[in-house]
């Protein structure tokens, strides 16, 4: 058995929309309540909602565990209440260890004073000795990369600067459990890189981290269960693929229009069948899909596109004739089963597909369904990038260069 | 009371947080300011000349003619009443000025107040350095009395800590607090004994002591300037106030701390 480092137990918390009081009458009685009792367990009162129901997880010591989900889906509340900012209206939560939250780097800074004087400040309120920071300070400095700027003060930093010495600051507290909240987008691509490094190497010194981030790729790299919230409640709880798996596969709102051809039983799986979402650079895999036409196939096109889900960049997007498909025996209903093979030439990432079908005649879309299907490459063999073109390097003897020429 | 006493031992192990807080707010008040320090000293100077010119129309129309001692229980009187117009300024902002720092970072918020307190006492300690040159110009002299200082002076924190906490917490959820404060501050001095004695009221003069600050300031009038000792009941009275106090206000502190990141 495995020690536990934190634990959510059945967690609820509610907000309260618009103004807290309305009138010195409201008032004064619900202080008296909130002063002598422990409300707030029971029901909603009027304008309250529940941000976070019945949330309820274990993280293991040394767990780098993430948390994703659309905007307003409760991770910070998560993270609000493990840091004790925010207390729970019902349910337990428990954490050992020395807890730190990377939640807004430099939120402790002050305009006025100097970097210098701001590394202790910040570092003392992320919960610091003294003397443990002015061992540590030239490491920060160097980690901010702020240089000579460190005796100006913060004010006069650009936002970059600001926030780079921030992360570094806050990433230098030793905590036993690390809250970060999406703090990896500040700085440039190399400050970024730099981070994502020293994740990692937390991770890998047994620090418990809790991850939020919509930065899925860094989900993926950093952690090994990863919870996916929708409005408040889970909608999956498990290992990091699948959590992300299921959070790409969630239609946008705007997808639920009425389509007269429908596609259903998609699958992407390998060639013998089986469901599949990892892949390596060149595998092969199937793409399973039934549609249901409202026009004869034979006139449609299949679009099919696969998009990278951290940036949207559109990988391919094929439109296949569906014309040439091969015969098949038609089910009684009409529907018609598909596979596509596919070779899998794509880079390390996190990828989504989208289908749709097409008519040429009237050049109507019959059919749309966004992400469908999604699935990871993963590999070792590049630093960025897409598309895997199986470079291959080999010594030629220089006659035959010489010959050309 | 477990909970009590766990809050303040937390509030013991953010020391540091504590110290560095005050040293913040110091810092950053004399940036960027030609006068520096001097400002802390420019406060209670004022309010010290503002009293000469008070206790020289009284003794004009009252016929006495003012001394040394006068002016010296002015400027020792000013001092402390400096020190606890800024502290509860500084303290009822104290958390609404760190919104950032209240609903991102875990740390007790008491700490806050009490850091407001601290650098407040700080300008203070600045401060007294001319007052006690003012008191030795005045040829005060010294006592055994002088004893009970130490004591006085630690009240004297105590209640303005209290007061500090529990205006702090009072502004986050109603900024009403502020402005009430602001007044009865500017006011207070007119119904506080920094500029007379509460003995110049006659019988009246109960009615003054009933203030804490005012039985504290008149406490130390009587073992600095009068080497006398203070009037134990007054003083009894002024430490129920600063220590009773002290414990409600961190009581209901800590009971509302919960909901400040939902409420600032």
């Amino acid at each position: 058995m495995t020690e536990i480092a934190l634990e959510f137990d059945s967690v609820w918390k509610k907000f309260k929309k618009g103004e807290v009081f309305d009138s010195l009458r409201d008032l004064i009685p619900a202080l008296a309540k909130s002063l002598f009792s422990r409300n707030n367990k029971g029901e909603l009162q009027k304008r309250e909602f529940w941000a976070l129901q019945d949330i309820s997880f274990q993280v293991p010591r040394g767990e780098a565990f993430g948390i994703i989900g659309a905007n307003g889906a409760g991770k910070s509340t998560i993270l609000k209440l493990l840091s004790k900012i925010l207390r729970p209206n019902r349910g337990r939560i428990a954490t050992h260890g020395r807890l730190s939250a990377l939640i807004e780097v430099g939120a402790g800074f002050h305009p006025d004073l100097t970097g210098r004087e701001n590394v202790f400040l910040n570092g003392t309120i992320l919960g610091m000795k003294r003397q443990e920071i002015s061992r540590k300070f030239d490491e920060i400095v160097e980690f901010a990369g702020i240089g000579d700027f460190i005796d100006t003060p913060v004010k006069r930093y650009s936002s970059g600067m600001y926030a780079r010495l921030g992360f570094a600051v806050a990433a230098h507290v030793d905590p036993e459990i690390l809250l970060v909240d999406e703090v990896l987008s500040v700085g440039d691509m190399q400050f970024q890189e730099k981070c994502l490094e020293r994740m990692l190497r937390v991770v890998r010194e047994g620090t418990t981290v809790i991850f939020v981030s919509h930065n899925l790729q860094a989900v993926q790299m950093l952690c090994t269960r990863t919870l996916f919230l929708r409005t408040g409640r889970i909608a999956r709880l498990g290992p990091t693929l699948e959590a992300l798996n299921e959070y790409l596969c969630t239609p946008s709102a705007s997808s639920a229009a009425k389509f007269p051809t429908t596609i259903d039983e998609i699958l992407l799986c390998n060639e013998e069948g089986q469901p599949k979402a990892n892949f390596t650079p060149g595998e092969k895999a199937q793409l399973r899909l039934t549609i249901h036409p409202s026009k004869p196939l034979e006139e449609c096109l299949l679009g099919f596109i696969i998009y990278r889900a951290t940036d949207g960049l559109a990988v391919c997007d094929y439109n296949i004739a569906l014309s040439e498909s091969g015969p098949h025996t038609p089910d009684p209903s009409g529907a018609v089963s598909l596979a596509v093979n596919l070779s899998m030439n794509l880079l390390r990432g996190t990828y989504v597909v989208s289908l749709h079908v097409y008519h040429s005649p009237t050049a109507r879309f019959l059919c749309r369904a966004d992400r469908v299907a999604s699935f990871f490459v993963e590999e070792t063999i590049s630093w960025q990038g897409v598309s895997h073109l199986d470079p291959a390097v080999r010594k030629v003897e220089p006659a035959l260069w010489t010959a050309r020429k | 009371m477990s909970r009590m006493r766990e809050s303040i031992s937390e509030v013991y192990q953010y020391r540091d947080l504590l110290f560095m807080l005050a040293w913040r707010d110091i810092k950053a008040r004399y940036k960027q300011s030609v006068m520096g320090f001097f400002w802390a000293i420019l406060m209670p100077l004022l309010i010290v000349g503002a009293g000469l010119l008070v206790r020289f129309a009284f003794s004009m129309n009252s016929g006495h003619s003012m001394n040394f001692a006068d002016v010296a229980s002015i400027a020792l009187k000013s001092l402390p009443w400096a020190f606890f117009v800024s502290a509860i300024k500084f303290g009822t902002n104290s958390m609404v000025a760190n919104p950032n720092l209240v609903t991102k970072i875990y740390f007790p918020r008491e700490v806050f107040p009490l850091a407001a307190v601290l650098a407040s006492l700080f300008d203070a300690t600045i401060a007294s350095t001319v007052v006690i040159l003012l008191l030795v110009l005045a040829k005060v002299g010294v006592s055994i009395y002088l004893l009970w200082l130490p004591v006085l002076l630690l009240l004297t924190v105590l209640l303005t800590a209290a007061l500090a906490m529990f205006l702090s917490c009072a502004n986050l959820f109603f900024r009403d607090v502020k402005y009430l404060v602001d007044v009865f501050l500017t006011f207070g001095i007119l119904f506080t004994p920094v500029f007379y004695e509460a003995r110049m009221v006659g019988k009246w003069a109960p009615l003054l002591l009933i203030n804490p600050i005012g039985a504290l300031l008149e406490a130390m009038n009587d073992v600095v300037v009068h080497h006398q000792a203070p009037s134990y009941s007054w003083l009894a009275y002024a430490a129920c106030w600063a220590v009773l106090g002290l414990l409600t206000s961190w009581w209901i502190f800590d009971r509302a701390e919960a909901s400040f990141a939902e409420n600032i």
